[in-house]
């Protein structure tokens, strides 16, 4: 691809979890890079794996029922996966940090937003209390929390939804990580408030540099903040592409589909929206030969039959499909 | 021109908010304060506005599923907010409610078709044949196969139950239903089925929409005329066209450009609004948008801007700000 080292490359990655109905296959060989410094979009609807990526970067997967079954996750060439939990808690927070969609159940209620901050500080950075909390009052007015020396003794029900993920984002990135995951991080805020949270986002990951992974379904989102996007359906990796590519000019049949059935602010009203038949595939009962046949418009013979691997395209991009699209169809 | 249905004026709803010792009233939340609109037969009607706007609650408002503190609701000609406990129970028949997470508003220990009959039931429309001949009319319509009728709601998936959710509503024949975040919580290619069916529905029986949504795209696809509300007050309402082509208050401009655009190629250009939505409960004195306004008066600052009428009669252009005054 480029030349540049990647920061995190996920190669292979097969995510089982057991489940009263029986196993099923979460993330089924996932393979993808993470540039520094770049925002790398993960979309896809509910159940498709990409919170379940996100959480396997960090370690977070739950143990039992979930398990990592084969694959490696190495973060600048150092494998993560099998990583005992006492050198994963020094990768997170320090290297790796995360901001979650409901900021209220991430943060501690009973605790005040600055004790949790300089918590992680002087655990991470060896700070003193007093240090860090200069620290934290500094990163919460970077992310524009007003009169942050007031907000820090304040608890989290103290303040508003938007407020709350101002100070997760300023928490995670206080130790200065090179990744930052944020899995819909504004999906519980009024489009006001996530065009302010975004914009912090991205004005902080210049300042920094930190790379971020933007797990949404919201394709607005991606298209305004992301370089690059993987698509995700049914535990794999279905189409990646930088984001004019992948916006303009889909490649497989059910980006096409989604980018087609999200109705859109636009002059002319059209009557009815385009839509992808049918629905996401129960994990446990995906049909055979490729996972999207039965929603395929263009599906054919070979389709049922064989499952299409994820393959490099002339212009840079690839897609996990037989009969890609061509550009204009 | 379609005659008008739906008639809401100066509606409010103000909740009590008790405190102290003696749990007495100490203050009032006004959730709903005095919204006035009209609705034309067969149209449909997108309320949006950000949490806590009051949206939802002028939904439930109109139906009296919460007892308005004033005003009048006047559906096809009957006054809604004078009716007694009986007539209001007839009436229901007429206006029918979708709620955003059908999961929670479907029994869980009923079938389908235990659901899909009680309204009819109730209302004791038909006989035991006619009925269930209804009701798989009503499953081809919301696109459901006949034998999920003795299923229960959690051996279906979110667009599902939602189709469910829609065709108990359809029951009893309504002129008008509220859609409370109706595709809200559905997957992008889920949703967009639901919305076609809806616009659909909305075509072919001529029913009356109020679609309630924070999501502005969904809202001027699904919607023929749009409302704007911030802290319990429609602040503009107008035709879809004229809304997103033209946006007059301040509020609205600023909501509009907030939606992130789907295209690499066309970044919007933003009005950042400064500070979050105030607490309803001690809202700003003046126009209630007035501290995030980038375009702010004196005069916004003291007195709260009434609602007048920039359109035509037959095409009107609601707003509630000082710049048009």
């Amino acid at each position: 691809m480029s030349a540049v080292e990647p920061l995190i490359s996920v190669r292979n990655l097969r995510i089982e979890f057991n489940t009263e109905r029986g196993v099923v296959r979460a993330i089924d060989d996932v393979s993808f890079d993470i540039l520094p410094g770049e925002t790398l979009g993960v979309v896809g609807e509910s159940g498709c794996g990409k919170s379940v990526t996100s959480l396997a970067i960090l370690g977070l997967i739950p143990s039992p029922p979930g398990r990592i079954v084969s694959g490696s996750i190495r973060l600048q060439g150092r494998e993560l996966v099998g990583l005992p939990e006492a050198e994963y808690r020094r990768v997170r927070g320090r290297e790796i940090s995360m901001i979650f969609q409901e900021p209220m159940t991430a943060l501690n209620p009973v605790f005040t937003v600055g004790s949790q901050m300089v918590d992680v500080l002087v655990r991470h950075k060896q700070l003193t209390r007093k240090q860090a909390r200069q620290v934290a009052i500094d990163m919460l007015a970077k992310v524009g929390i007003p009169s942050p020396e007031k907000r820090i003794d304040e608890y989290p029900h103290q303040l508003s939804g938007g407020m709350r993920q101002r100070v997760m984002i300023a928490m995670a990135l206080s130790c200065g990580p090179k990744l930052l995951l944020a899995d819909e991080p504004t999906t519980a805020l009024d489009v006001t408030t996530q065009a302010q949270v975004m914009e912090e986002i991205v004005q902080l990951q210049e300042e920094f540099g930190t790379a971020v992974v933007l797990v949404t379904h919201d394709l607005g989102v991606v298209a305004e903040t992301c370089q690059r996007a993987v698509v995700m359906y049914c535990g794999k990796v279905i189409e990646e592409a930088d984001i004019e590519t992948l916006f303009h000019h889909p490649k497989h049949p059910y980006t096409r589909g989604l980018m087609d059935s999200i109705p859109r602010i636009r002059e002319q009203k059209k009557a009815e929206l385009p839509t992808i038949p049918g629905t996401v595939p129960d994990l446990l009962h995906l049909p055979n030969g490729c996972r999207f046949v039965d929603r395929c418009f263009q599906a054919q013979e070979r389709c049922c039959q064989a499952e299409p691997a994820l393959e490099r395209q002339a212009d840079g991009s690839q897609v996990a499909c037989f009969y890609p699209l061509e550009a204009g169809a | 021109m379609s005659e008008i249905l739906l008639d809401v004026r100066n509606l409010k709803k103000h909740f009590p908010i008790k405190g102290g010792f003696f749990r007495r009233t100490v203050g009032w939340l006004k959730a709903v304060d005095g919204v006035s609109f009209q609705l034309r037969a067969g149209r449909t009607l997108g309320l949006v506005g950000e949490s806590g706007c009051g949206k939802s609650t002028l939904g439930r408002a109109i139906l009296r599923l919460h007892e308005p503190t004033a005003g009048q609701v006047i559906l096809d000609g009957e006054d809604i907010t004078a009716l007694d406990h009986q007539a209001l129970v007839a009436q229901r028949r007429n206006m029918q409610i979708i709620f955003q997470d059908p999961y929670a508003s479907l029994s869980p220990r009923r079938t389908i078709l235990q659901t899909l009959l009680e309204p009819l039931e109730t209302h004791g429309i038909g006989d035991d044949a006619s009925r269930r001949a209804l009701i798989q009319e009503l499953l081809d319509i919301v696109g459901l196969r006949p034998h999920v009728l003795h299923r229960y709601p959690h051996e279906f998936s979110g667009g599902q139950r939602q189709r469910i959710g829609i065709a108990r509503a359809l029951t009893l024949n309504p002129k008008f239903i509220v859609a409370d975040e109706a595709v809200s919580a559905l997957d992008v290619s889920v949703q967009s089925q639901v919305l076609n069916l809806i616009a659909r529905l909305q075509r072919e029986k001529h029913i009356s929409f109020l679609f309630i949504s924070h999501d502005l795209a969904v809202v001027q696809h699904i919607s023929d005329d749009v409302g704007v509300m911030y802290l319990g007050q429609l602040v503009e309402m107008t035709s879809a066209e004229n809304l997103y082509r033209e946006p007059k208050h301040p509020y609205t401009q600023a909501l509009l450009s907030a939606i992130p655009v789907p295209d690499p190629r066309k970044r919007a250009k933003r009005i950042v609004l400064e500070g979050d939505v105030p607490s309803p409960l001690n809202p700003p004195k003046g126009c209630h948008f007035h501290p995030r306004c980038p375009q702010a008066k004196d005069i916004c600052r003291q007195a709260m801007p009434e609602q007048i009428n920039l359109g035509s009669e037959s095409d009107p252009h609601l707003i509630r700000c000082h710049l048009y005054t």
